[in-house]
């Protein structure tokens, strides 16, 4: 055969290079236009290029899109990007040691769900991804029961079925999350359609990463959005990396996320994904479009995934090992403490105390979910209960099935040998 | 001859047929320069040139689609599904664009396509890393359908995959990839080195598609059963002291039935083993095939030992995972009815 013409898309360094970002378009701080949230898609279509960002280097709020919150609000967000870290990272930790499967970090993203579910009412519904730990924290989901949904234990909210992280919280207003990508988008859309039907406010947001508006499902959920006009916002949180794969095997070496909004009709706006306010005002704005019947926005978050991609993953295969520290958009959480602290609402011991603070609680939350069991030690889930759930009632079958396990758990017990089992074996490739 | 463990064997069997044809391109996600979240592409980017060994975009659809395109266009795709969970986005371009593509043309287009795949459980994956959809495959007519349960089969059957004609889906067990698993978890991991079927030519060389083995020749009582199983079979048929036939079925698609019923025939009793649900599962059309060919050499019912028929529980995998002791119960009631 010849030679091959196809083009091949290639990141900016892969291990062992020097980490280059001069693909990432930035914006200066407060140079985007914020139009009227009744602007049709077309006159806005700059602001899926353009990159809307409030925070500058040196912690200053510019221009129209500064959402002017209280102070009060910026330290419940700062509580809340913090804790979202620091549960990462002791989820993190107790992972290495054997107490639970498998995790996933949002570390350097934390503004994305944090700043969102801020922006949003509590009726609102939220169809989370794997890496937005952050809207349960807003929510006010204890991290306890997300620490026993994790263990798989007596009060895990799955009821041992999911694999850790995967959380839903029903009266929350907050989806149950799919290993399987892009599966929540059209839902969301579905679900923004049936408050429209209904006649209700309120609205939906739906998050995926950049890796996953690859599946059919995201164009599903764009299409039917924008046909129904839906009262849903649409989040494209573009970290750099799915796995191994950077953002150019997304489609995004071209043409960014956003711009695909205006390709079906809908906005879509680029925003600075580790700028709190920016996040927040983007969100609002969208939200303020949606709940008065101005349909979909498309929102591109900008960030960087500055952990593996889970417990699974050592991304010292495929990237730089210190590409995050090149990152030009920085830490969220640095950003809005430095903002804090420019209004002078803010100092270096108070930022001190809380980690302190937040970490004591973690630590106490960690505690009270190791004594509801973990995956190696009791107190356990009676197995029986796997046959519930699969129907409303339940068929003959399992129920017959659920008899035979009973005898062989009772043959087991007679033996002397254990009802339950654990090897401690951990996922050894993740997707 | 290497001693080599399944993710090597299926390395080295994509990096024969990548240097012979220079038709088969290998794709998928994290397939390329990562080389595979299971490293069963490891290193064949590198060698073999980022045209041949691609990284895709996240579209399991599109993945397989695209490998229709390429068929059609003279090439020899080889697919990689990450796990076979994620699957079912592929679903449409398999069952209807795939496997009726000869049919609906007369035989005029065909894309000969090997999807791969990693399946099974017993690796605390939860419901979207641990399921087994072969026989939602074997369902749909005009597609192969192969699980390997050893290095050696792997690359045997990988490289005829890769030569057939027709669209092959090949299961990899991932819970074997790194040793053969005797269905025990508390037993420290076993690595392949020890086992006769990590014995793996170097070069090319085939295992046919459509060829039963008998991996344990006995008299009492057949056992059916393919990937994982074959080894939690073997470590049952020791604990129940019974002078079992094991058989490895290798092929679901097309079936070896000469070799399943001469066995069955034979001994008078079989018991099916699979990791998969029960209802509409493989068994059932093997147990079907059987009680077809054998009927009036049957001295008990068939016994199917399977998953139970819930999705794939996290917490509880080991109450859930067809281990030796239901094994044992299964070839126990079989051996007892007279």
């Amino acid at each position: 055969m010849r030679q091959s013409r196809l083009h091949v898309p290639h990141p900016p360094a892969r291990p062992g290079e020097k980490p280059d970002f001069s693909y990432v378009q930035i914006s200066a701080p407060g140079a985007v236009v914020r139009p009227d949230t009744r602007a049709s898609a077309l006159e806005i279509e700059q602001l899926g290029s353009e990159m809307v960002r409030v925070l500058d280097d040196q912690g200053q709020a510019l221009g129209p899109w500064n959402p002017h919150l209280e102070s009060e609000e910026l330290q419940v967000g700062l509580r809340h990007m913090l804790l979202t870290r620091l549960f990462d990272d002791r989820m993190q930790r107790m992972q290495r040691q054997g107490r639970i499967s498998f995790y996933m970090k949002s570390t350097g993203e934390e503004a994305v769900a944090v700043a969102q579910a801020m922006a949003l009412r509590p009726g609102d519904m939220l169809f989370p991804s794997y890496r937005t730990q952050g809207l349960f924290v807003v929510r006010g989901k204890s991290l306890v029961d997300l620490m026993c949904q994790c263990l798989s234990n007596t009060h895990d909210m799955c009821r041992g079925r999911q694999m850790p992280i995967m959380y839903h919280w029903a009266t929350g207003n907050i989806f149950s999350i799919s290993g399987n990508l892009a599966t929540q988008f059209p839902q969301a859309v579905g679900w923004a359609m049936a408050a429209a039907i209904k006649g209700e406010d309120h609205i939906a947001a739906a998050w995926l990463g950049e890796g996953a508006s690859a599946e059919a499902d995201f164009h599903h959920a764009l299409t039917f959005a924008a046909v129904y006009q839906a009262p849903v916002i649409l989040n494209v949180v573009n970290n750099q990396w799915a796995i191994s794969s950077f953002q150019g095997f997304a489609g995004g070496e071209h043409r960014t996320f956003a711009r695909r909004g205006p390709g079906y009709g809908i906005p879509g706006v680029r925003v600075d994904g580790n700028d709190f306010l920016a996040v927040y005002a983007v969100t609002q704005w969208a939200a303020e479009r949606a709940r008065a019947s101005g349909g979909p926005t498309l929102i591109e978050l900008v960030t960087y995934r500055a952990a593996a991609h889970s417990t699974s993953d050592d991304p010292s295969r495929y990237r730089p090992k210190e590409e995050w520290r090149a990152w030009p958009l920085g830490d969220p959480i640095e950003r809005l403490k430095a903002h804090l602290l420019r209004l002078g609402d803010w100092s270096e011991e108070r930022h001190k105390a809380l980690e302190q603070e937040l970490d004591q609680h973690v630590t106490a939350c960690w505690k009270e979910a190791m004594t509801y069991g973990t995956l190696t030690e009791g107190p356990w889930l009676d197995p029986l209960t796997m046959f519930e759930d699969v129907f409303h009632e339940m068929p003959a079958n399992l129920e017959r099935q659920r008899a035979e396990l009973r005898r062989l758990i009772e043959q087991r017990a007679e033996g002397g040998a254990p009802a339950h089992a654990a090897d401690g074996r951990t996922l050894a490739g993740e997707g | 001859m290497a001693r080599m463990n399944m993710v090597q064997a299926i390395n080295s069997g994509l990096d024969v047929m990548l240097g012979r044809d220079p038709r088969v391109v290998v794709f998928g996600e994290d397939v390329g320069y990562f080389g595979g979240v299971f490293r069963c592409t490891d290193g064949l980017q590198r060698k073999h040139g980022e045209h041949r060994v691609l990284d895709t975009p996240i579209a399991e659809g599109g993945i397989i689609a695209a490998a229709i395109g390429m068929g059609v266009n003279g090439l020899k795709p080889v697919a990689e599904i990450q796990f076979a969970d994620y699957i079912y986005p592929a679903f449409d371009q398999i069952v209807s664009e795939l496997a009726r593509l000869r049919y609906r043309t007369a035989g005029d287009f065909s894309a000969p396509v090997t999807i791969r795949t990693p399946c099974g459980g017993g690796i605390r994956g939860g419901q979207t890393h641990s399921q087994s959809p072969e026989g939602v495959f074997t369902h749909v007519c005009g597609i192969k359908v192969v699980m390997p349960s050893n290095p050696y089969d792997a690359k045997g059957l990988l490289i005829s995959a890769i030569e057939d004609d027709d669209p092959v889906v090949f299961f990899e067990p991932k819970r074997l990839y790194n040793g053969p698993f005797d269905g025990d978890p508390h037993k420290p991991a076993v690595p392949w080195s020890t086992h006769p079927k990590a014995e793996v030519p170097d070069g090319h060389y085939t295992v046919p598609i459509g060829k039963a083995e008998i991996v344990r020749p006995g008299t009492e009582v057949t056992v059916l059963t393919y990937g994982t199983m074959v080894h939690v079979a073997e470590s049952a048929v020791r604990l129940a002291q019974v002078d079992a036939e094991i058989i490895d079925v290798r092929s679901m698609v097309p079936l070896d039935v000469d070799t399943l019923c001469r066995s069955v025939c034979k001994t008078g009793r079989c018991v099916i083993v699979h990791e998969a649900t029960r209802f509409s599962g493989f068994g059932a059309e093997l147990s079907a095939t059987v009680q077809e060919e054998c009927f009036w050499h049957l001295e008990a019912p068939i016994a199917r030992v399977t998953g139970w028929d819930t999705p794939y529980p996290h917490a509880f995998e080991w109450d859930y995972f067809p281990g030796p002791q239901r094994i044992v119960a299964a070839l126990g009631s079989v051996m007892e009815a007279k």
